[in-house]
């Protein structure tokens, strides 16, 4: 009897009906079930922790949100990390370029670079800019303090670091480049600056944008170092204020939200860009 | 007839294993060559010099009378700028074992890429003449597609087409079709045997011997960094002299 519990019998009452005809039942997931509720228990518990606690003072966040001096500070913080990645990139690709040449001197330049930008803290390196007047108190006839304002220093020293990193992302991008893909286009002649542009780089760019996207996020949250040398800004501008007020956590709240917030609009730009980049990268045939 | 690829004395090493150990070889104009030989015989290598992918230790590569990668100045050999070497590049054309098609590339910006910006041709007249060898490779619907949303047979089609926008004098095979199912071998070999009726010089790295047979106007066999023997595909294909060739068609026939 059980070879013909598969085989299509006639439908009678009391005869099992066969296994093609039955209805699927999904086994239970009941963990999942209870990791689910807890996790909402507790999400739910730290929600209303922060929105019921007084000492968030919300209406002291929202009084400030949107001040001239938050503003400003934001603005800084914003054009700080644009300058500092475009820079630190395109002293990056240079590196990364050095790195990858042929050329014996200008690969350990490339690669010392890297190695001691990436060994000093930028907390470090930026105290030392500020005090490089210790160091050389004339440069080109002029006073160096006069030269390293804090923001110079701030642009200085981001840089710098970001460009040390940045060469090793690009370096990985162009390394993720088939090798055929270079020889195709010189059998072609198509020049050097030609291949890197239109060949190399636009494939390059798909292992590139991963973490330069990350470079960028971080990079928006580690201007925020520069408040220690005095430059104006997000964090620095609330602290100006707090010191004044003593509402800190509130004030700290508005940075937290304002870098949240550009933090998310970046993500999201990033998902354009890197869609841009996958072209013809489809479910091959 | 007149010769367009006159390969002399030319020797190559690779570290300390050397590869080609002295090939002469010349090729007429409008002649297909296809060159056989065991893996490691050093056939790509060769075909690779004669574009300068490969720089030779020894020896000379002249196409169609200019020698290739050198400038002969006295009693000396000068290596050309890279410009001058892109310049000769354009003038022959090569096609990949692994097609090497651009990814990031439709079909037809991969045809049209060198024209534009190797020969500096307006676009519109270089968009005019891919679509035109992409019509003659069977693939004139497939232009806005990218090259992996094609099967392999046809983007190694595509990658023929993108050879011959550059007009080339010579055409350079190294494998055309080992990196393709069976079944897609034959539409690949159709497009070649086409461009060989047309009178185009062909020098064909392959293991097709059915091709050979049918398109060669000669065979050359390789082993182990030399030519062993050349000449007619009926000479070299059915009454092989050497004995390293009749041991290498009794593996592959």
């Amino acid at each position: 009897m059980s070879s013909d519990t598969l085989a299509k019998a006639p439908a009678a009452p009391d005869l099992p009906r066969p296994a093609d005809t039955l209805p699927i039942v999904p086994r239970r997931r009941l963990g999942q079930w209870t990791a689910a509720v807890a996790v909402l228990v507790l999400l739910a518990l730290a929600v209303n922790s922060v929105l019921r606690n007084e000492a968030f003072q919300w209406d002291v966040v929202a009084d400030y949100f949107t001040t001239d001096a938050v503003l400003r500070g934001l603005w800084l913080t914003l054009w700080l990390t644009a300058v500092v990645m475009g820079l630190g990139f395109a002293l990056g690709t240079l590196l990364a370029a050095a790195r990858l040449s042929t050329n014996p001197v200008l690969r350990s330049v490339g690669w010392g670079y890297v190695w001691l930008f990436r060994s000093i803290p930028i907390l470090v390196q930026l105290l030392l800019w500020f005090n490089i007047g210790a160091l050389y108190p004339q440069l080109f006839g002029v006073r160096t303090v006069d030269l390293f304002t804090p923001i110079a220093v701030a642009i200085i020293g981001l840089t710098l670091h970001e460009a040390a990193y940045a060469a090793e992302v690009v370096r990985g991008g162009i390394l993720s480049v088939d090798r055929g893909q270079i020889e195709a286009a010189q059998a072609l002649g198509l020049s050097r600056w030609r291949r890197w542009w239109r060949i190399v780089l636009p494939q390059a760019m798909r292992a590139i944008v991963p973490p330069a996207g990350n470079m960028l996020i971080g990079t928006l949250k580690g201007t925020s170092i520069v408040s220690v040398i005095a430059v104006q800004d997000l964090l620095f501008s609330v602290q100006l204020v707090y010191h004044r007020t003593y509402q800190v956590i509130p004030l700290l709240m508005v940075a937290t939200v304002w870098y949240t917030l550009v933090t998310s609009v970046l993500s999201v730009g990033q998902y354009y860009v890197e869609r841009h980049y996958a072209r013809g990268t489809g479910p091959a045939r | 007839m007149s010769v367009m690829v006159d390969i002399r004395s030319v020797h190559k090493s690779f570290g300390s294993l050397e590869v080609l150990k002295g090939i002469d070889l010349s090729v007429r104009a409008g002649e297909v060559t296809v060159v056989l030989g065991p893996s490691g015989s050093g056939k790509s290598t060769l075909l690779r010099t004669v574009n300068h992918l490969e720089k030779v230790d020894r020896g000379a590569i002249s196409v169609d009378g200019e020698l290739i990668g050198y400038r002969r100045s006295g009693d000396r050999l000068y290596e050309l700028p890279e410009r001058e070497v892109l310049r000769q590049r354009t003038r022959i054309g090569f096609v990949f074992q692994n097609f090497h098609l651009f990814p990031h590339l439709t079909v037809l910006d991969n045809v049209v890429e060198a024209p534009v910006s190797a020969l500096k041709r307006p676009r519109g007249q270089a968009v005019e003449a891919a679509r035109r060898l992409l019509e003659r490779v069977g693939l004139a619907e497939k232009a806005d597609a990218y090259p992996r949303q094609l099967s392999g047979g046809q983007q190694q089609r595509v990658a023929i087409a993108r050879a011959l926008a550059l007009e080339p004098r010579l055409l350079l095979f190294d494998e055309p079709t080992s990196a393709l199912d069976p079944e897609l071998v034959g539409e690949v070999l159709d497009v070649m045997r086409d461009l060989a009726g047309q009178g185009t010089t062909m020098i064909v790295v392959t293991h097709e011997i059915g091709f050979a047979r049918e398109v060669a106007d000669t065979v050359v066999f390789m082993d182990d960094g030399r030519i062993v023997e050349q000449g007619p595909p009926g000479d070299v294909l059915d009454r092989p002299r050497e004995e390293r060739t009749k041991a290498f068609l009794s593996k592959v026939l």
